[in-house]
């Protein structure tokens, strides 16, 4: 993944991902999923435009913007690593993992590496239990991943 | 003749490497000028032996597995085309025990066709339940699914004909069907394995619902963590819309039914039905209080089914073959199939389908095979991270709704995973109350402050910190909880909670202070 920064104006770009989507019944996450795809993240500038265009209270828009794990404030770095940490990797060693994937990023859960170049994610099941611990990176699926697999997946992030 | 050769697009064979097997195989058929054809089917199941390529013979599939990407050029030297010998062939996929020993209603077609080719599923009995369904009065299907004895398999196990009458005599100018296909339960991925393997048996279940019910519209909500369940219903859909499956005359019957996919953003609680359509309705993911119910007032206010994914997706089967085809599988008042998803630390792991009724013990030593690390199996948690540990000494438990709950657990979404020796109950505790507070949707206070306070108690028990004490008040939380919640997340935490210091007290007792012997 790379980093998103807004090109060109903020309330214009939403604006149009607004106007494609707001006929459909229930539009709301389907717009911030798409303005996190077009901005990598979801630009708080966004929001009173999405207000504004739906007829919902800002304070509303942004509750439900807040309550999604999914929705980021920020941008992501480069490359977003997510492991399993729910009880069927916790089963197969996931423990173990995540607290390779820290020390090898030199970062917790939920931070940037500081060169920009990872974001490290829980996430509650992939369903890739049967072959657990598994992982996500740049929204590829791995499973039965090892130490060996894990230090390969950061490596590359670091490229 | 062209072969057909068979490498599955489940995430679960992606994950493994499967795209690179079948680049591999696609490159050296071309090298080599052999006549073959590449299915890019669902999986069988058999998650420990993907990705299993299967190859189409005159007697039937022959499977390999796992394959790697590295395997592919002795594989075709060893005659793969043809079926050939070689170290990774299993031989008959059908005779493989695994499979063999499954009933398989539900999942009747999943790894065996194409999931996105509509020829396939029509030539594998696919839309009969619907051309069935079309000539019945709404009624008369509401009364064969009741029959059948359908249950919900999401976890609830509430009748589905019984759900689908009351949102039938619900007056209303607009009803919905709502797919619940937000499976965030670890250890379970059933839904998954059906919206990659066999799209068209959700969406014939789907159509059959607005049959039966009235509803001219569905909703399939399912998890952002799943990408190719999501491409792959959303290609199927538009697949079945283009084919006159779904639209303004579902097979040309003059009756309207469509649907669409929409995605969730993380929250494991939108796996509840009402916390579900508030975030269908881009709402925050709160749990709603009942009454009124889903099928009175659901979607947009309106009548709503809310059925899990694998109740719809069994929906077609029932509606082909008769409820009592259906019905006279199973046990006690657990009717028909369940897929039992088999996970964690396990040696056969994957999608068991069978009928009720199968021991746990059954699954885990027989079938699964024991742990992968060949420790002894400590505990095994069935139902998602709200369902109870079990130890061996409950292994006689047999795989049915009552059975389980008798002995104060739950079969959730069908789940098991498997823990060897190794796990700490106590962490495994400490955890459920970690996970129900960071997923709670924070409507309802036992949940949302119950859960955090649930974890500094089993922290200060970790530490030796007046251990019997914090145990009551553990105990006693966890029946706040249980009683006080408003869903079953903060209502069913309690059950991994209290059935790993009921059955594990070794765990609870405090560690032995290093500072104090010194």
């Amino acid at each position: 993944m790379n980093i998103h920064q807004p090109r060109g104006d903020v309330s214009g770009r939403t604006l149009a991902i607004v106007e494609e989507l707001k006929g459909l019944e229930g539009p709301l996450l389907p717009i911030f999923h798409e303005i996190q795809h077009e901005f990598g993240y979801v630009p708080q500038d966004c929001l009173p435009v999405i207000a504004r265009e739906l007829n919902l209270s800002r304070a509303e828009v942004y509750g439900v913007f807040s309550f999604y794990h999914d929705f980021r404030e920020h941008p992501a770095g480069r490359h977003v690593l997510k492991l399993c940490r729910a009880e069927a990797c916790q089963s197969m060693g996931g423990d173990e993992l995540a607290e390779r994937a820290k020390r090898l990023l030199g970062i917790d859960f939920h931070e940037t590496t500081p060169d920009g170049a990872v974001t490290l994610e829980p996430v509650y099941c992939l369903g890739l239990c049967s072959c657990a611990p598994s992982a996500m990176f740049d929204g590829e699926v791995h499973a039965r991943v090892d130490a060996d697999d894990l230090d390969a997946l950061v490596s590359e992030a670091r490229r | 003749m062209t072969t057909k050769i068979y490498i599955p697009r489940d995430a679960a064979a992606l994950a493994l490497g499967a795209d690179k097997v079948a680049k591999a195989i696609e490159d050296l058929i071309a090298a080599r000028g052999l006549d073959v054809t590449i299915v890019r089917n669902g999986s069988r199941g058999l998650h420990w032996l993907e990705p299993l390529v299967e190859v189409e013979t005159p007697e039937g599939r022959v499977a390999y597995g796992p394959v790697k990407a590295r395997d592919v050029a002795s594989l075709i030297d060893a005659g793969l085309v043809d079926g050939g010998n070689h170290a990774l062939c299993l031989g008959k996929t059908e005779e493989i025990p695994f499979l063999k020993q499954q009933t398989r209603l539900t999942f009747a077609r999943c790894g065996v066709i194409d999931p996105l080719s509509l020829d396939d599923y029509r030539a594998h009995g696919g839309l009969r339940g619907l051309e069935n369904a079309i000539s019945m009065e709404p009624m008369a299907i509401v009364t064969q699914v009741t029959e059948s004895g359908l249950r919900g398999r999401g976890g609830a196990g509430f009748p589905t004909g019984i759900k689908w009458k009351t949102v039938l005599e619900a007056a209303g100018e607009r009803k919905y069907i709502v797919c619940n296909a937000d499976e965030g339960d670890s250890g379970t991925f059933a839904d998954r394995m059906i919206m990659e393997g066999d799209p068209f048996v959700l969406i014939e279940g789907m159509a059959v619902a607005g049959l039966a019910t009235g509803a001219t519209k569905g909703f399939i909500y399912t998890r952002s963590e799943y990408p190719h369940a999501i491409a792959t219903m959303a290609q199927a859909i538009e697949i079945a819309r283009r084919a006159g499956v779904l639209g303004q005359s579902v097979l040309g019957s003059g009756r309207a039914f469509d649907m669409e996919v929409r995605t969730g953003a993380g929250a494991y609680v939108c796996g509840e039905e009402t916390a579900l359509l508030n975030s269908l309705e881009g709402k925050r993911g709160i749990v709603r209080a009942k009454p009124p119910l889903p099928a009175h007032k659901g979607l947009f206010d309106c009548p709503t089914v809310i059925n899990n994914v694998i109740s719809l997706a069994s929906v077609p089967v029932i509606m082909d073959k008769g409820a009592s085809f259906y019905r006279d599988f199973g046990m006690g008042r657990s009717r028909g199939t369940i897929p039992i998803q088999i996970a964690g630390n396990v040696k056969h792991s994957g999608l068991f389908e069978t009928a009720f009724g199968l021991a746990l013990g059954e699954i885990i030593d027989h079938i699964a095979g024991g742990t992968a690390t060949g420790r002894p199996v400590k505990a095994v948690q069935v139902g998602g991270p709200l369902g109870a540990y079990f130890p061996r000494a409950l292994f006689d438990t047999p795989f049915d709704y009552e059975a389980f709950a008798a002995r104060d657990g739950l079969i959730g979404h069908a789940g098991i995973v498997v823990f060897d020796d190794t796990a700490d109950m106590l962490k495994q505790a400490r955890f459920a109350m970690e996970f129900c507070a960071i997923e709670s949707c924070g409507k309802c206070t036992p949940c949302r402050i119950g859960s955090t306070r649930g974890v500094e108690v089993a922290d200060k028990i970790a530490a030796g910190i007046e251990p019997e004490k914090n145990r009551e008040l553990l105990a006693d939380l966890c029946n706040t909880m249980k009683f006080g919640s408003l869903c079953a997340l903060g209502g069913f935490t309690p059950y991994p909670v209290v059935s790993a210091m009921t059955h594990f007290p070794d765990d609870f007792k405090p560690a032995p202070l290093v500072e104090a012997a010194e």
